[in-house]
């Protein structure tokens, strides 16, 4: 098995979720990807933890999985009162912190 | 009897005390204030009379065994005991012939002389740089001597005053200042150390002052106080040189029995002792009125008669004898007095009582005759000490204390009745009035004139017997013997001419005969008590040599002079028969020209208004050598003028200029700060970081657009520069 693979599909899915967090004006969806940098980044944990005989980075990766749980239940209930406020969750419409 | 020695500092705390009794309560007493200086001075003279009592009991019976043990009791309770060996002083036991006679005469006299030392009583007042200064008391003869003359005096001045400035405004307050003018006499006499002696010193002084001017709404009276005090502030500098270089010369102590013990033991050298003696001499000079300080001492007749009697008879001009018979240690090597034949003391001495007596011959105002007869006699107490007749010198303070308070009282009660001092204009004739002022004034006059067997005639006696006797080879102080004599002569005739002047020819007053009476009881029995002592005054240092029972004679000298370490070993002179004769003679003669010229009036009379020589003369004396010219016009004028223009020209030119260019300058600093650092830099500084965070600002605030994604692709790219820098350069 090689630790490359794990590297590139890694990989593919965080630059995925980072054109995704960018690009895309649903809010939903920036959180959506979000979701995938952080499960790329679970897959090289988990990846580099076999590959060392290590367990703590599939301890970290659990971690992980448990903070964004938290993180998307704390960014869906934002945007839920964003569309509640503005009927929108269009991100690009976002700008009252404008300096 | 011997705690009364050990706690004799409560002699002058009475008086201490009821001064400011008598200033905060006086004016609300009964009597103003009066009965507290009565009483506090009986309660003195009576301790006083226990402390003389408990003296006589200690050199009677000397405390040779026990006086190791109380000096440790004495160590106990916090004061202490200075007794210095006893030694014994054999006076001719080493002459080694004729053992059968000499022998038992030298054990007599040694049992006589036995070192009786000092009771000394000291506490740290304070400590710094390990000098220790204290204070405490001092009793020895002398010192007992001092308080109860003084005491006594006091007494019978305040008893007199409450009659003669009964009624005046301020007497309340003049009672107060004579109990503190009493106790700090008290305080100098039994003074422990140099310090405290000048404490005392400069308290009688200022007291004096006060009382001199105590009618001061009379400008002659402010200037006569002030006269007083200015004058002995001279002599006061040469006071404080003088102590100041005896505590360095005496290994930086202050204490005077360590200063003249150490004197007399040669520790120290012979010139810094010469330099301490001339400017204790200059102290003496101004307090003690000699020639040529003396100018001050006429002028405090300004004030009440009492307070002159008090100050002529006991406490302030007193001050400056006792200091020299204090340090006698001193002055005894300071001067060489027991080996030379004349020395600066002896001639100030024995030129001031000439001036004074002399002076005395001119004066209209009765007090100022007594005033100058003062001068007199405190050149003979001067010159007494100068010559090593120490004894002689504090006799004749005893004695001279009693005859002239008794004079000056008198002199007090006759302007009393005729509202004047003037014996020319006011008086004449009194003795038909005043029959008690009169007998008195007889009496004392008699005494200071010198004719026996009055108390005057011994002390001054002896002190001419030991300037004929004294000295280096026994050839006396001829020099000063001679002015001895001379004023002897002055003495008898200018007294003869105050007599007569007031007691007999004619009234020639402007205050109705009728009106004329005898003083109250309250200035009669003051009179009565001190003619009284200047009668028997003289039994008490009765001369020696077998003339009176061993037991009379020389009992002064056996109890007042001391004996111990601190004192010179001074010999004394005999009684001699010639010496005697000699100044009965003078005295009779000087009477006997007075009596011819004023009584019987032989003579050349009007010779002053004749002769020009003569009428210089009389001028010259009238204006009292133009000393006071030479003080005030001469010394005073000649330096104010130029120190006061110098002191104007400083004043301005340099002064001002000071203070002007300060001014301006600080206004041209304040204008350059204001425009530069205030303006320019704080306010600059100030302003430049709003406007510099205001303009940071502007630009920064672009950058937030508010737009969440925005800030993602920053985000990431900034991550991305940061992969890349550490992938490339670090790793």
């Amino acid at each position: 098995m090689l630790l490359n693979q794990f590297l590139v599909l890694s990989a593919v899915l965080f630059c995925t979720g980072v054109y995704g967090v960018i690009a895309r004006r649903n809010g939903v969806l920036v959180l959506m990807s979000v979701e995938l940098i952080l499960n790329a980044v679970n897959i090289n944990f988990v990846a580099f933890a076999y590959w060392h005989g290590d367990v703590s980075g599939q301890v970290f990766a659990l971690f992980v999985i448990t903070v964004a749980a938290a993180e998307v239940g704390i960014g869906l209930a934002i945007v839920l009162l964003i569309y509640r406020n503005r009927s929108s969750i269009d991100l690009g419409q976002m700008e009252q912190l404008r300096g | 009897m011997t705690t009364m020695l050990e706690n004799v500092w409560v002699i002058p705390a009475i008086p201490f005390a009821t001064f400011w009794g008598i200033l905060f309560f006086g004016k609300r007493l009964p009597h103003k204030g009066a009965e507290l200086g009565i009483g506090a001075l009986s309660l003195c003279f009576a301790l006083s009379l226990v402390t003389g009592a408990a003296w006589i009991d200690r050199v009677d019976n000397p405390p040779v065994s026990d006086h190791t043990t109380e000096q440790a009791t004495e160590h106990a309770t916090g004061g202490s005991e200075i007794d210095g060996t006893e030694h014994a002083q054999v006076a001719g036991g080493d002459s080694g012939t004729g053992i059968g006679v000499l022998g038992a005469a030298a054990i007599e006299e040694a049992e006589e002389h036995i070192a009786v030392d000092a009771v000394v009583q000291q506490w740290t007042w304070w400590q710094n740089g390990g000098i220790e200064f204290t204070v405490g008391t001092m009793v020895d003869g002398l010192t007992a001597m001092m308080l109860l003359v003084v005491t006594v005096v006091s007494l019978l001045v305040h008893i007199y005053s409450t009659d003669y400035v009964g009624g005046d405004r301020r007497y309340t307050h003049f009672f107060a200042f004579l109990s503190l003018f009493s106790a700090s006499m008290l305080m100098l006499v039994m003074a422990e150390n140099t310090l405290q002696m000048i404490v005392g010193w400069e308290l009688v002084g200022l007291c004096s002052f006060v009382l001199i001017g105590h009618w001061w709404e009379e400008k002659p009276n402010s200037d006569a106080a002030l006269k007083a005090f200015l004058t002995n502030r001279v002599g006061d500098i040469g006071m404080l040189i003088g102590v100041i270089t005896l505590f360095f010369a005496a290994n930086q102590t202050w204490s005077i029995v360590e200063i003249n013990s150490m004197a007399n033991a040669g520790q120290i050298s012979h010139t810094a002792l010469l330099v301490a003696s001339l400017c204790l001499t200059a102290a003496v000079m101004s307090k003690s009125g000699q020639f040529f300080l003396h100018t001050w001492l006429p002028d405090a007749m300004a004030g009440p008669t009492p307070v002159s009697a008090l100050i002529h008879a006991a406490t302030m001009v007193v001050a400056g004898v006792f200091m020299v018979a204090r340090l006698y240690g001193v002055f005894w090597d300071g001067f060489s007095i027991g080996t030379s034949n004349i020395n600066v003391l002896a001639v100030v001495g024995g030129f001031t009582t000439i001036v004074g007596g002399v002076l005395a011959f001119v004066q209209a105002d009765i007090k100022k005759v007594l005033a100058y007869s003062t001068i007199s006699q405190l050149g003979y107490m001067v010159m007494a000490l100068g010559v090593g007749a120490w004894t002689a010198g504090l006799f004749h303070l005893f004695t001279h204390a009693f005859f002239k308070a008794c004079l000056f009282l008198g002199s007090g009660s006759v302007s009393h009745a005729v509202h004047s001092f003037d014996m020319v204009k006011d008086m004449g004739g009194m003795r038909k009035w005043m029959p008690h002022t009169f007998r008195t004034f007889m009496i004392g006059s008699i005494a200071l004139a010198g004719i026996p067997p009055l108390a005057g005639f011994w002390s001054k006696d002896e002190i001419l017997a030991g300037a004929s006797q004294l000295g280096g080879g026994g050839d006396g102080y001829p020099v000063v013997l001679v002015m001895g004599f001379i004023t002897a002569g002055l003495t008898a005739a200018y007294m003869t001419r105050c007599v007569y002047l007031t007691f007999f020819g004619e009234y020639r007053g402007h205050t109705p005969v009728e009106k004329l009476h005898e003083s109250g009881p309250r200035i009669t029995l003051p009179l009565w008590i001190l003619a009284g002592l200047a009668i028997v005054a003289g039994l008490a240092n009765l001369p020696g040599d077998s003339i009176v029972p061993d037991g009379w004679a020389l009992r002064f000298e056996h109890f007042v002079e001391p004996t111990g370490a601190y004192f010179p070993a001074i010999s004394h002179p005999h009684f001699s028969g010639l010496t005697a004769l000699v100044s009965i003679a003078v005295a009779g003669l000087g009477v006997a020209i007075g009596y011819a010229f004023y009584f019987r009036q032989l003579g050349p009379h009007g010779l002053t208004q004749r002769s020009t020589v003569a009428k210089a003369g009389y001028t010259f004396l009238e204006n009292r050598y133009y000393l006071d010219h030479l003080y005030t016009g001469v010394i005073a004028g000649g330096t104010k003028g130029p120190i006061a223009r110098a002191a104007y020209w400083t004043n301005q030119n340099i002064i001002d200029g000071i203070v002007n260019g300060v001014g301006i300058s600080a206004r041209r600093i304040g204008l350059w700060v204001y425009d530069k650092i205030d303006q320019g830099i704080v306010d600059g500084t100030v302003n430049g970081l709003g406007l510099g965070a205001g303009a940071g600002g502007e630009v920064l605030r672009e950058t937030q657009t508010g737009r969440v994604q925005q800030y993602a692709s920053v985000l990431f790219g900034s991550t991305l520069v940061l992969a890349l820098v550490i992938a490339l350069v670090i790793v």
